[in-house]
């Protein structure tokens, strides 16, 4: 059940394509149909295999380590006040500057290697990350706070078993957007400059006119975003384990109510 | 009954619960004076409770006896066994504040997890309370699988396994159905032992069905009644005559302190 909304989806994209091509009769090499990027991802596969488990190791060093930076500087706000006047201004700061700007800078900084663009999505994760997670930590039930300060709790045990997990399902939210902007770090580093990747790749045959070998390599970069994202908000929704048993208390509920 | 206060050997616990003095406190918040020079004694061991309309300052009162509140406090307030108010008392709110990611042994032991002082002792100790309670076989589940008289059986069984001295409760039983509240206050005075209670409730029959001494509070600066002493002890029955009739008066009162 949960398989075939998905699936009619796609295939309704696909046959919505293939009819654009056919109706307006736009050369393959402007838009080639679904058909034929098929057959090129079929004769391009060790390439694009190739240069998609690079982009793959990107996203995912980018996610790690974007995800634990931006957990360390939400937590540290919250646990030192006046850091957080500090650092809150930074973040924002760095914000503000589109991380496109940045990419030349980090070309030229880190090399054509991986680290350039694991750093550029490193720079679209944390913050997403940090934002979701520091409201979450901010906005703990007054009442629970003051539950445990009638309990004589200490400090650190409050922020560890109340704080945090009351925050998790901001944080897990703000994982899922971050998950859905990463590849886009990855993939404007790989444009700037490298020599590997989904991103170079579809430079590559771009500039040879393979039209086809581009879309396929676009098809891919998507399966990869979408295979990534599910993995997370499968692993979001075990970590929040307990918002799975009241989303079906609630349905239930619904359900009675009808 | 009430006599037989468990300490379970806790160093520093009391073997008898203090009352509660306040002297001439004054209290207000930005643009409203809620207590002036209020003098008030909760009895020690016993059940007091504060019947009154909503925002004259029952839970700005609870509040303060257990110190979350001291910001703008003028005035004594003193537990009679001279030792500080820090450590002494229990929490039991409206709300139940289930944890919804602990299952209910780990709710039930909050605060010694809170305190870094758990151990299989206590666990054991809360696994026998929850067994008495009726709710053993809900041990392991998470809160969400729990009916609401359930929830609020488990925050009752957190606050009492603080084992604290005096124990302050915030309309706890009002958001349940009437059947489920009754039994909730059996279970309740049953088991809260020889602590001192001070409840704050809207429910006057709970209030006369619980307490060994009633007050109406009202008006701004708060003022308290004479108490009402129902006869007999608690849990009295909802049909007792004395109970009936009181509660007639109670109402009386409650509505003659109204602010025309």
């Amino acid at each position: 059940m949960n398989f075939i909304r998905p699936m009619v989806i796609l295939f309704g994209l696909i046959a919505v394509w293939q009819t654009i091509v056919m109706v307006s009769g736009v050369p393959a090499y402007i838009l080639p149909g679904p058909v034929k990027v098929a057959e090129a991802a079929l004769s391009h596969a060790g390439p694009l295999l190739d240069n998609a488990e690079i982009t793959v190791l990107e996203i995912i060093a980018g996610l790690l380590i974007g995800t634990l930076w931006g957990a360390f500087n939400a937590l540290s706000m919250i646990a030192f006040r006046t850091l957080k006047r500090w650092l809150l201004p930074v973040l924002v700061i760095s914000q503000a500057i589109p991380v496109f700007a940045l990419a030349p800078l980090l070309v030229l900084w880190l090399g054509y290697g991986m680290s350039s663009k694991i750093a550029m999505a490193v720079l679209i994760i944390f913050f997403p990350v940090t934002a979701a997670f520091y409201d979450g930590l901010r906005s703990t039930e007054p009442e629970w706070l003051e539950l445990a300060q009638v309990m004589n709790a200490k400090p650190m045990a409050v922020i560890r078993q109340i704080r945090i997990p009351a925050a998790l399902p901001a944080f897990a939210s703000g994982l899922r957007v971050a998950t859905a902007v990463a590849p886009i770090g990855a993939v404007v580093g790989e444009w700037v400059g490298s020599s590997k990747g989904l991103g170079f790749y579809m430079l590559y045959t771009n500039a040879r006119m393979q039209i086809d070998v581009m879309f396929a390599a676009l098809a891919v970069l998507c399966i990869v975003a979408l295979t990534l994202y599910f993995i997370v908000d499968r692993m979001m929704t075990k970590l929040v384990f307990w918002q799975k048993e009241e989303n079906k208390e609630e349905n239930k509920k619904e359900k009675n109510n009808r | 009954m009430h006599n037989d206060f468990k300490t379970d050997d806790q160093p520093g616990s009391p073997s008898t619960a203090p009352s509660i003095t306040l002297e001439q406190v004054t209290f207000a918040y930005p643009g409203a004076l809620i207590f002036k020079s209020l003098n008030f004694t909760v009895t020690s061991g016993k059940w007091t409770c504060l019947i009154g309309p909503s925002g004259c300052g029952k839970s700005t009162l609870l509040r303060l006896i257990s110190g979350t509140l001291h910001d703008g406090l003028s005035g004594v307030i003193r537990f009679d066994d001279g030792y500080d108010r820090q450590e002494r008392t229990a929490w039991m709110a409206q709300k139940d504040l289930l944890l919804p990611w602990l299952n209910v042994v780990d709710n039930v032991c909050l605060g010694a997890r809170l305190r870094h002082e758990m151990s299989d002792q206590k666990k054991k100790r809360a696994i026998s309370l929850i067994e008495d309670a009726g709710l053993g076989d809900y041990a392991h589940a998470l809160p969400s699988a729990l009916s609401g008289g359930m929830r609020q059986r488990v925050a009752l069984l957190r606050t009492l396994m603080e084992e604290r001295s005096i124990i302050l409760m915030d309309e706890p039983f009002s958001a349940l159905d009437a059947l489920t509240r009754l039994k909730l206050q059996d279970l309740a005075a049953k088991l809260v032992g020889g602590a001192t209670v001070l409840m704050v409730t809207h429910d006057p029959l709970e209030a006369l069905r619980l307490g060994h001494s009633v007050y109406v509070m009202t008006g701004r600066p708060a003022r308290f009644s004479d108490p009402l002493i129902p006869p007999g002890t608690p849990p009295r029955k909802p049909g007792e005559p004395a109970v009936i009739s009181m509660q007639a008066e109670l109402i009386e009162r409650l509505e003659s302190r109204e602010v025309p």
